[in-house]
């Protein structure tokens, strides 16, 4: 595993804090924008933040293990989240999760060896009306088909995202 | 009955807010307050009393918060709100901040919503341009990072503190001890989408739509097993068989209202209304069509609560893991009947218990189904 440079962590919670200002309440944005932008919070990350708002390392640690978006460990850089809440459930979710998983070689929680993709399940993601859905980082796909769903995939493993 | 009529409506900018400059503080709380609007978000507490109550703290640092950490299964209103009328969102700021005296709000923003964020960022910028000289006013954008239980005010708060995302006890509530520990006012998306046309058209016209003591529109998500899903609004207190003509989904075997934590309306009930008092009018609608197994939906139920209790409490905690249990003992036919009984003094005792909305509301549908649906589920030929 590679960890990242002090230097850049240092400027990310820097950036954060710089418009927020230094206060307990910019815990949350510092959290995310070290996830967004490293793709995890490592021990590193937790020392450094720890250091430069003065809040004990537990204590960041205990508020990071409470958000699912927060991840301990590096996951892939494309995280697929399957919603697993009822109507997409009705509209065949199943099936776009099996599809996913014989693509991608992955079962639920796990990721691809060439460190692309991390698959996982979600609660509602706000897309009833367009289920199945699904959110690959931050952008959402509906009315998913398995072919729609190998597309996608396809899309993002050649660099051309649809 | 199903139309247009306020939410989705027009509204022209500026306009409410211009007007409320005029008006002040005491006069828009008073105007909220005559509405009798009552918050969106699930909970039906009234939005005027709300303001009021910030309105009359001697602290002069206070906060609005606009909750957009919609995350109840089912629901997608705010969604279509925060996307195609963020303006009206931004205009109930505004004029938010104005009734309450507050300098800052913040939009709490999902982080499964965080493709909307852009667009909301611009339209802040396009009122601070327009109106940045006449009302004193700041909005920023926070993020949740994927926690249901932080849709609970005071967790959410806790959330915007920079703690874990965990509901307090009350009192103090928010309108005294809130954001930084200052009075701060928590108002649902569609709470805030309202105020602007209620400052236009008046409380006597937001009283023409709705039933006594629930007045006003509401929007609705249909989900599920229906032919034509999607937003609607329509007036307070409409029978849920009326809504579920519109939409194509009378066929049905049963109806989840109010999402997860609302409760499953069987095909007998189906005139009921939907408001406060009744059906939970909380927006969320799934329909569950007549050839899903009733075991699975439940099960489905059950493993969201799970994952999403806190683990603060223990009636919580352990509760939802013991229905989920027992639900799958008494479906495969490893626990006596009888142990049926004991989960049902357990959803009462969860019920009266629990520290928040979740843990007391997550019972409602293992009563309803496991009522409803005792012989389905329990006497099978698995």
């Amino acid at each position: 595993m590679i960890e990242c440079k002090v230097d850049y962590l240092k400027r990310i919670i820097e950036d954060v804090l710089k418009v927020h200002g230094n206060h307990r309440s910019s815990l949350l944005p510092v959290l995310i924008a070290v996830n967004d932008k490293i793709g995890f919070i490592s021990d590193m990350a937790l020392v450094e933040i720890s250091k430069q708002m003065d809040i004990p390392i537990a204590e960041i640690h205990g508020v990071m293990s409470f958000y699912s978006f927060l991840n301990k460990k590096k996951k892939g850089k494309y995280v697929i989240r399957i919603c697993r809440s009822l109507s997409c459930e009705f509209k065949g979710k199943n099936r776009i999760k099996n599809v996913i998983m014989r693509e991608l070689g992955i079962g639920v929680g796990e990721t691809t060896d060439d460190g692309l993709f991390t698959l996982e399940e979600t609660n509602c993601i706000g897309m009833c009306d367009r289920s199945p859905a699904m959110l690959i980082n931050d952008r959402p796909y509906y009315n998913l088909t398995p072919e729609r769903a190998i597309e996608i995939l396809e899309s993002y493993r050649g660099g051309k995202i649809i | 009955m199903i139309e247009k009529k306020v939410l989705l409506n027009k509204l022209d900018r500026g306009e409410a807010i211009l007007r409320a400059v005029k008006m002040g503080s005491e006069k828009i709380v008073s105007l909220i307050k005559d509405s009798e609007l009552r918050g969106r978000g699930g909970a039906g507490f009234p939005t005027g009393i709300k303001w009021e109550r910030v309105l009359n703290q001697s602290e002069k640092e206070r906060y609005l918060i606009c909750n957009a950490d919609e995350g109840e299964p089912g629901t997608f209103k705010d969604r279509i709100l925060l996307e195609e009328y963020t303006e009206k969102m931004i205009e109930g700021m505004i004029i938010g901040q104005i009734a309450i005296g507050a300098k800052k709000s913040f939009i709490y923003l999902r982080q499964e919503y965080k493709f909307l964020a852009e667009k909301i960022k611009n339209t802040i910028e396009e009122y601070k341009k327009l109106f940045g000289d006449k009302v004193d006013f700041q909005i920023d954008l926070r993020f949740g990072a994927g926690a249901y239980v932080c849709g609970e005010e005071f967790a959410l708060i806790e959330s915007l503190n920079g703690f874990r995302g965990e509901p307090r006890n009350k009192p103090p509530f928010p309108t005294e001890k809130g954001f930084k520990n200052k009075p701060t006012v928590v108002n649902n998306v569609e709470t805030l989408c309202n105020i602007p046309h209620i400052v236009l058209n008046g409380a006597s016209w937001f009283k023409k739509f709705g039933v006594k003591g629930c007045y006003g529109t509401k929007l609705f998500s249909v989900a599920g097993d229906v032919e034509k899903p999607g937003i609607y609004e329509v007036e307070m207190g409409i029978p849920l068989i009326e809504l579920l003509e519109h939409v194509g989904g009378v066929d049905s075997k049963a109806v989840q209202v109010g999402g997860y934590a609302g409760t499953t309306v069987v095909p007998e009930d189906y005139y009921k209304t939907l408001c406060f008092g009744d059906l939970p009018p909380g927006g969320s609608i799934i329909v569950i069509g007549k050839n899903r197994d009733m075991g699975k939906v439940l099960e489905n139920i059950l493993e969201f609560f799970l994952e999403e209790s806190c683990g603060q409490c223990t009636p919580c905690r352990e509760g939802n893991y013991r229905l989920l249990e027992g639900l799958r003992l008494l479906r495969d036919g490893k626990a006596s009947i009888k142990y049926l009984k004991t989960l049902f003094t357990l959803c009462d005792v969860m019920k009266i218990s629990a520290k928040c909305g979740l843990g007391q509301s997550s019972p409602n549908s293992f009563l309803a189904i496991m009522k409803n649906f005792k012989d389905e589920i329990l006497y099978n030929e698995r």
